[in-house]
């Protein structure tokens, strides 16, 4: 097999405003020089000299790796391991700072669904603008027109504006179109986390079809461990713009969820990465798991009850803002994800104020084994507008030990104790 | 197919060729902007004859009538709305360029293609909205009995294109700009109100006198000018003044182009 990606030295340096979201306004900088105009000339040697090199970060360190024709790669990582950033050097994005990538091949990138789509064109006349800037050919798309229509189920809908379609509609459309792209590299971010789980089930059904069948290559970031054990080979972890581990798929996903994760149970919340605004006007600053004695612990007993305890802090005022948890087992099964909504609780939060909550399970028995939490925060009358979320915030362990009256657990199958009613028949 | 992928060089002819490659998502981003601004007006195509048909009726009751404004032994409308079909193609390819790459942010920051094409895309939207104005003018013409002679016939596509590569330059340069200072977006609609009057849109550049030369600088001077004597063969084209505009013009496409390419790499990164 050859070489389809090589990736050497590759680095990417970021300045720490830029990242912060902050924009320069011109009339600060003119006004700036006007005033204090040997601090300003000051500042431009100093940065040549590069003595102010605190205000850089790294968020890709010097990587290597290559990816063989025909292989699907997975890449995970914490929140802002540089996961991102790699894709979209990759896809010709951004321009790395050193190093060089090598691409034998058409690249296509999948950063997200639905790119370009517009709200006021229909159906039909998005999925040829979305195909032309996915990179199809227009007799391409013309002729797998009928397929992508079928596969996205919209039928009826073809010649609405995609601003009437309801939000399942709109995803399954601009996945359609994706899906049906044939470029001999594809980079996919995070699009299998989107849609009803049918529709996910599709998706990754189709994705399993074009890597075995017509030997494609892919690199596909997630947090779906699931996804990334199903399609990929070969899983990249990186942390901290570092590549830490390569290498099959369970073994690194193994590492990754059960030993390297394990070690960082000190997480900042607060300053943790987050995607595009999410968290830039309401985030999460804290996230604790809470044991029976009520103390904050990342270690629980077996069926001990617990609860999570989150932190909000928000800079304008809220309201009928929904909570989600989800819990994670260690190899990406999701086990349980409660929302406030289910029991019609919605919050409400004041600017520059806090809000603590908490949220108790009493009868959710975990078998032994590490769990992962992601936590969510959406705004239920916005097209439940995704506010801050964090995905695998944080971890806890449940102990082998059993709680109060409970047995130790078998350690046989399952991630979940429960105690049925046995009683003899005959 | 080898690509390279390192840290990007300023300029090379390389990008340039990139655009004919892309040329598909080219008329697809016009096909995208044309069909959005006439589906969002309710009367349509319609829009784009009405601004300037207003306009040149307001001019010509206020500056024509009311100011008595020379213009040059032609009727003051067809002189007027002359000067307005340019001007307006020109101003409005100026602000809806400097916006173009923070409106289609969500593709920048996500999908590989020559950046230029954003721009030079929405200028020619506003080719497309020139055009269909121009059918006024036609329409004045034949009212007033005026018919261009073929010289003047032939200038109108170098006057055009003369146009063209000013408002690209000037709109590429304003694009980067805009992208790295969120404030220009404000103040740019007051610049453009003021060229208005720096350029001889309302009244003839002989109105300057002997500073009319210092008109000349604004590329859009001699297009108009021209343009005037083309169709209405009130005076001779002035040659000297064009070659002026049209290396203005061909300045300000070079230097627009080079700011722009040099900024490019930083767009996804802080747009």
């Amino acid at each position: 097999m050859s070489k389809i990606i090589e990736v050497k030295n590759l680095s990417k340096k970021y300045n720490i405003a830029h990242q912060q979201g902050g924009y320069i306004a011109l009339r600060d900088v003119i006004v700036n020089i006007i005033k204090n105009p040997f601090k300003h000339l000051k500042h431009k040697v100093k940065k040549i000299i590069r003595r102010e090199a605190n205000e850089d970060f790294w968020a890709l360190d010097d990587i290597n790796f290559s990816v063989e024709r025909g292989e699907v790669v997975g890449i995970i990582g914490h929140n802002g391991a540089g996961k991102s950033t790699l894709l979209k050097i990759i896809s010709q994005i951004t321009p790395p700072t050193n190093g060089e990538i090598i691409i034998r091949g058409q690249i296509g990138s999948l950063l997200e669904v639905g790119t370009g789509f517009h709200p006021e064109l229909s159906g039909r006349e998005n999925i040829m603008l979305n195909g032309a800037i996915l990179g199809m050919p227009k007799k391409e798309i013309i002729s797998k027109f009928d397929q992508i229509v079928e596969f996205a189920g919209i039928g009826k809908f073809l010649d609405t504006p995609v601003k009437h379609y309801s939000s399942g509609m709109y995803v399954r459309l601009a996945f359609s179109v994706a899906a049906h792209l044939e470029p001999d590299i594809l980079i996919v971010d995070e699009v299998l986390a989107v849609g009803d789980v049918e529709f996910q089930r599709k998706c990754i059904g189709k994705m399993n079809d074009i890597t075995k069948k017509e030997g494609r290559t892919i690199i596909l970031v997630s947090h779906n461990m699931g996804a990334i054990k199903n399609l990929c080979k070969k899983t990249i972890l990186l942390d901290k713009g570092r590549v830490i581990k390569i290498g099959d798929t369970s073994e690194v996903i193994d590492f990754y969820m059960n030993k390297f994760h394990a070690q960082n149970r000190n997480i900042d919340i607060n300053n943790m990465p987050r995607t595009g605004d999410r968290g830039r006007v309401i985030k999460f600053t804290d996230c604790k798991i809470i044991n029976s004695e009520h103390e904050p612990t990342s270690n629980l007993l077996f069926c001990e009850p617990f609860g999570i305890r989150l932190s909000i802090l928000s800079k304008s005022s809220y309201d009928n803002l929904r909570i989600a948890i989800k819990i994670e087992s260690s190899d990406g099964q999701s086990i349980t994800s409660p929302t406030s909504n289910d029991i019609n609780l919605l919050f409400n939060v004041e600017a520059d104020r806090s809000l603590i909550v908490e949220a108790s399970f009493k009868n959710l028995l975990l078998t032994p084994g590490l769990y992962w939490i992601t936590i969510t925060i959406n705004k239920m009358d916005m097209g439940q507008l995704v506010l801050d979320q964090l995905v695998r915030a944080v971890n806890f362990e449940v102990t082998e030990v059993p709680h109060q009256d409970h047995k130790a657990h078998s350690g046989t199958y399952g991630y979940i104790h429960t105690y049925p009613e046995w009683r003899e028949i005959k | 197919m080898e690509v390279i992928i390192k840290p990007k060089k300023t300029f090379s002819w390389h990008d340039i060729k990139e655009i004919t490659k892309y040329h598909e998502l080219l008329y697809f981003f016009i096909w995208r902007d044309l069909k959005v601004r006439y589906k969002q007006t309710s009367i349509g195509i319609a829009w784009a004859l009405f601004q300037p048909v207003i306009t040149m009726i307001i001019f010509s009751i206020v500056f024509g009538r009311l100011a008595k404004m020379p213009s040059d032994g032609v009727p003051y409308p067809i002189f007027i709305f002359i000067g307005l079909l340019l001007w307006q193609f020109f101003s409005g390819a100026l602000s809806e360029t400097s916006n173009c790459l923070i409106s289609n942010q969500a593709i920048i920051t996500k999908i590989y293609f020559p950046r230029l094409i954003l721009p030079l895309s929405t200028v020619i939207t506003r080719l497309v909205d020139f055009f269909v104005a121009s059918i006024i003018l036609i329409g004045l013409m034949v009212y007033y009995h005026y018919t261009p002679n073929l010289i003047g016939l032939l200038v109108l596509p170098i006057l055009l294109f003369i146009s063209f590569m000013a408002s690209v330059g000037g709109g590429l340069f304003l694009a980067a700009v805009n992208v790295k200072y969120r404030d220009v977006r404000y103040a740019l609609p007051f610049f453009i109100q003021i060229l208005l009057f720096i350029t001889p849109v309302i009244y003839p550049p002989s109105i300057a006198g002997k500073y009319s030369w210092i008109l000349a600088i604004n590329p859009m001077t001699g297009v108009i000018k021209a343009a005037r004597a083309a169709l209405t063969g009130n005076a001779p084209i002035n040659w000297e003044l064009l070659l002026i505009s049209g290396l203005g013009s061909l300045l300000l496409l070079f230097f627009g182009v080079i700011y722009f390419k040099r900024t490019e790499k930083y767009f996804a990164d802080i747009i």
